[in-house]
């Protein structure tokens, strides 16, 4: 019994927060910008998402006849698929966890890797010329992102000894790991700003030059998973800084170990959204070189060092 | 346990058949990617945990992510009628019969092989990295030269950058 409500916890916390991100996004933009942002349905605009959800679900739900239909309608449930799966391996607190795995970190990653495919689809199988340029962005940028990804991660593994999400928490009681592992944090930071093609990094959708890139023939519910599955890629990529940089669940005692949790990813998920706010989007091959000629040398040095550090130690 | 490795083992098989079969190169790709995941299973099943994840983040994360990009870039997608023409029913016949002499070749010789008993024991990925850089490190350095060629040929590759100006400042 205990554990159908761990799942459901783990299922409908972050499906929850990454609704919620839909109205928190617009709020904190447009504090930032001056002006207000949806405030007229109820209480500070709270049930904005409720009425933006009910819109998507009465539209009609296109499937344009020049597309690849099977492929079409599969894409957007890869991309909530392999991010609902990644949530099963990380820790919410002290045994609130689906699946304490060995190879945790991999289990990320390879499901991060899996979730290229569902831009990449659908962008081929919606047989449109921007749609298809914008998954060969996406292709390349991901494909590119991820390489360093886990490079950064393993700095980390090295100092827990662990693929372990449990252990890795654990082994932070004594000082969190964003501190030795600070280079490795901003790579898989920027990193992460990439695979979840967020703002300065979503030149995939680029709506200035591709009208949505990737999802521009979707529409209604499979929409509104691109949609909701992005939030939920960046509710993602913070809960997993959070507990591999930042101590997990681990805190003072006065407050229950989940808050600590997600009041860390809270905060995360706010700095993802003032990155939206603040900063231009880089050209194609600007991104391209910044990841290869820096973060790939950066991710490899910090490797490096890490280890040479950990065996003059031991 | 067994029967999740005979349905994954299946999903393997059958899902190898369509991506020979299929015509469209896109759908056989996805199949080729269900199968590895397939595999990575079974992998999964039989205590390689480490082996069964790096399965799907190389295979069927990175290299089938650069074949669809090729397949893309080249627009071959779409199914052709040469294609067709050239998977004519007479064409699987020799090679299906010599890939059944194969089989029952195989078939009679694991007969008499001690079955491999699934589970008996966990293969944790430190055991795997301590065996790499430790038995197998001749192996590790050769990929790593190998790998290195590759690198090297591709900063070849792209190093002769092509040199484009803005109009305005071109010579005349």
């Amino acid at each position: 019994m205990k554990f159908v409500f761990i799942i459901l916890g783990v299922l409908l916390i972050p499906l929850s927060i990454a609704a919620g991100l839909i109205w928190v996004e617009r709020r904190l933009l447009s504090v930032w910008q001056d002006r207000l942002g949806p405030n007229r349905v109820g209480p500070f605009g709270l049930f904005q998402v409720i009425a933006d959800t009910i819109k998507l679900f009465f539209k009609e739900d296109w499937v344009p006849p020049f597309s690849d239909r099977p492929v079409f309608v599969m894409a957007p449930g890869i991309l909530m698929i392999t991010i609902l799966l990644t949530f099963s391996v990380i820790p919410f607190g002290p045994g609130f966890l689906v699946f304490d795995s060995n190879i945790g970190i991999l289990f990320f990653l390879g499901n991060s890797s899996l979730g290229v495919y569902s831009i990449v689809l659908g962008g081929w199988a919606s047989n449109n010329k921007y749609s298809l340029i914008g998954a060969m962005r996406a292709s390349a940028q991901m494909l590119t992102y991820e390489v360093f990804m886990g490079l950064s991660l393993m700095g980390v593994v090295m100092m827990a000894d662990s693929f372990s999400f449990n252990s890795i928490v654990l082994a932070q009681k004594h000082g969190w790991f964003i501190f030795p592992q600070f280079v490795g944090f901003i790579v898989f930071f920027i990193a992460g700003l990439a695979e979840t093609h967020r703002l300065p990094f979503d030149i995939p959708e680029a709506e200035g030059e591709l009208g949505a890139g990737y999802h521009s023939e979707y529409s209604g519910m499979k929409f509104g998973m691109f949609f909701v599955g992005e939030y939920l890629g960046i509710t993602l990529i913070s809960a997993i800084m959070a507990t591999l940089f930042f101590g997990g669940w681990l805190g003072p005692a006065f407050l229950p170990p989940v808050f600590w949790f997600l009041f860390k990813t809270m905060v995360l998920i706010c700095v993802f959204i003032l990155l939206r706010a603040s900063l231009p989007r880089p050209r194609y091959d600007q991104l391209m070189e910044f990841g290869w000629k820096i973060l790939l040398p950066l991710a490899l040095l910090n490797l490096l060092i890490t280890g040479a550090v950990l065996i003059f130690f031991k | 346990m067994d029967i999740f490795f005979y349905i994954s083992a299946g999903i393997a098989i059958i899902s190898t058949i369509m991506a020979i079969s299929g015509r469209n190169a896109i759908h056989s790709l996805l199949f080729l990617i269900l199968s590895l995941l397939a595999i990575s299973v079974v992998f999964y099943l039989l205590d390689a945990p480490f082996i069964a994840a790096l399965e799907v983040i190389i295979y069927a994360g990175a290299i089938m992510v650069l074949f669809i990009f090729v397949t893309m870039m080249l627009n071959i997608g779409l199914e052709h009628k040469q294609e067709k023409q050239w998977l004519n029913p007479s064409m699987w016949i020799i090679p299906s019969i010599l890939a059944a002499i194969l089989l029952g070749d195989l078939i009679l010789a694991l007969r008499n092989m001690p079955t491999a008993v699934a589970g008996a024991q966990l293969i944790q990925p430190k055991q795997v990295g301590i065996s790499l850089f430790s038995t197998y490190l001749l192996a590790v350095e050769i990929a790593a030269i190998l790998l290195m060629a590759g690198v090297i040929g591709a900063y070849h590759l792209g190093s002769q950058k092509k040199k484009v100006l803005h109009r305005f400042l071109e010579k005349k």
